[in-house]
């Protein structure tokens, strides 16, 4: 049965990679919210530099993905997890981006007078960053339950979200000289709010892997 | 006939494969009910169980020496031909029992028609070998009708333009894919309302026999057809439904789509992955 193995051998590489995709990903978000709280540019900086690497995980993913359908032709469990790692490395690649426009606005930010609502929005990144983990988590174990639970925390993610924004607002009217800095922090407050959506897509695909069942359309 | 039919006398057949639910579903073309099939004292089918429906495309899978060929042919009781062989259950297509002591099996045979794996054109013109059936069923009264049935059966088997220059020639110097495809003519020329295929592109290039998986998606619009096949992903392309057999049972049946995707038996995803033994 060697052919079976090499196929085996196969999946699991690309497990391999796109889990290294992911770790890439966290550290991304995790760092680019470490230069903003920590107002460091130089950590800014690498996440900035790094990106290039997380491309470059993602073509290479995304082209292990057509040679396995295309020289293996996978069935059943086989081509459900090759299907939800396609979908899912483009999925890792635009947090990263996130990530990336988190940096971009921490070197920004980082140069002007220090804002009270950032703290806020560590506890929204550390919400964001363990659904992400957790998210992940239940992919490597092929747990559709896991992943069903994740996504219940997205709402958490939409409540910080709508808290903060209303908070940066009222800060924007009462202190008009902060209006421009604080708008860069709704634009990371949202950043982080789409990360919740896309760990909501991780865990879709998840579900889809483990139970071939679509959820990314159902009302609950 | 060689074959011995006997009856299974007890249970009411039992679903051993996913049913649709009551009622939602037109009758079926070909019905089995508890069929087993022994080749003297071996037992090759056990217990099948399906329902096969009208005007798609069923496919048969599952390792060498599964039981599948057996199988397919005893829906037209082409094993009788082997001594030694009984059959136990039930076999109803439109509702009338094959194997019911007044079936007329000629008849049954031009009713349900049989691709074979290697293509066995007579040693005939191609012409002949197409109004073959159509002379000896004396399905025609005149050379024009018969002319109109060989070339009604050619176009249906989309040969009719690489042939209908040359159709006084032999049969034999066609290509393999050609003459499976003049085979294929051969059996729709009789007019059957199901056609068997074992393994017909089998022995094909890919070009030949992408030509008979198009054909065996243009011919379901016409006829049921039931399709044995070792290639999984011809099984893939052409069918609506797959059945998998291993060790002379039926597994599983369901629709193509589900079966690829996500297969109700463990055991059918670990032959479907290649994860089988």
């Amino acid at each position: 049965m060697d052919y079976h193995r090499h196929l085996d051998d196969e999946l699991d590489s690309l497990r391999d990679k796109v889990l290294l995709l992911g770790g890439e990903t966290e550290i991304a978000l995790e760092r680019a919210m470490h230069a903003l709280i920590e107002r460091d540019s130089q950590v800014a900086q690498e996440v900035l530099e790094n990106d290039d690497k997380v491309d470059k995980l993602e073509v290479e993913v995304d082209r292990q993905c057509i040679e396995i359908i295309a020289l293996r032709q996978p069935a059943a469990r086989d081509l459900r997890f090759v299907i939800s790692v396609a979908k899912m490395a483009p999925v890792l690649e635009r947090v990263a981006d996130h990530a990336c426009n988190i940096a971009r606005a921490a070197i920004d930010l980082n140069n002007e007078p220090e804002l009270t609502a950032v703290e806020d929005l560590r506890k929204m990144s550390e919400h964001a960053l363990s659904m992400l983990r957790a998210a992940l988590d239940a992919f490597t174990s092929n747990d559709a339950i896991a992943a069903r639970e994740v996504i219940k925390r997205d709402e958490k993610i939409n409540d910080l979200y709508n808290y903060i924004f209303h908070r940066l607002i009222e800060m924007m009217v009462t202190e008009p000289r902060t209006a421009t800095r604080n708008a860069r922090l709704i634009f990371v407050a949202k950043h982080l709010e789409r990360i919740g959506d896309y760990v909501t897509d991780i865990c879709e695909l998840t579900v889809y892997m483990a139970e071939a069942a679509f959820i990314k359309h159902d009302k609950e | 006939m060689s074959a011995e039919i006997s009856r299974s006398t007890g249970s009411t057949p039992q679903a051993s494969v996913a049913q649709p639910p009551a009622g939602s579903e037109p009758t079926p073309k070909i019905s089995v009910g508890n069929l087993n099939f022994f080749y003297g004292k071996s037992q090759a089918l056990f217990d099948i169980n399906i329902a096969i429906k009208e005007r798609v495309v069923t496919a048969f899978i599952g390792r060498s020496g599964c039981g599948k060929s057996t199988f397919l042919r005893t829906l037209n009781r082409m094993n009788d031909i082997i001594p030694g062989t009984r059959v136990e259950g039930k076999i109803s297509i439109d509702g009338l029992d094959i194997y019911d002591a007044r079936t007329d099996v000629v008849d049954l045979r031009r009713r349900v028609g049989m691709v074979f794996q290697k293509s066995n054109p007579f040693p005939k013109s191609i012409f002949d070998n197409v109004a073959y059936g159509l002379r000896i069923n004396r399905m025609t009264s005149s050379r024009s009708e018969l002319q109109d049935r060989v070339e009604q059966a050619l176009q249906d088997a989309a040969i009719w333009k690489e042939v209908k220059d040359r159709l006084h020639e032999s049969a034999l110097g066609l290509s393999g894919g050609q003459q499976q495809r003049l085979c294929i003519a051969r059996a729709l020329a009789i007019q059957p309302s199901i056609v068997l295929m074992d393994e017909p592109a089998s022995a094909l290039d890919p070009m030949a026999t992408t030509k008979i998986e198009e054909l065996i998606v243009e011919l379901k619009k016409q006829y049921t057809i039931v399709i044995v096949t070792h290639n999984m992903q011809q099984a893939a392309r052409v069918s609506d439904t797959t059945a998998f057999f291993l060790m002379g049972k039926l597994i599983e049946v369901n629709p193509t789509e589900k079966m690829f995707t996500n297969p109700d038996s463990k055991t059918t995803e670990d032959y479907i992955t290649g994860r089988f033994g």
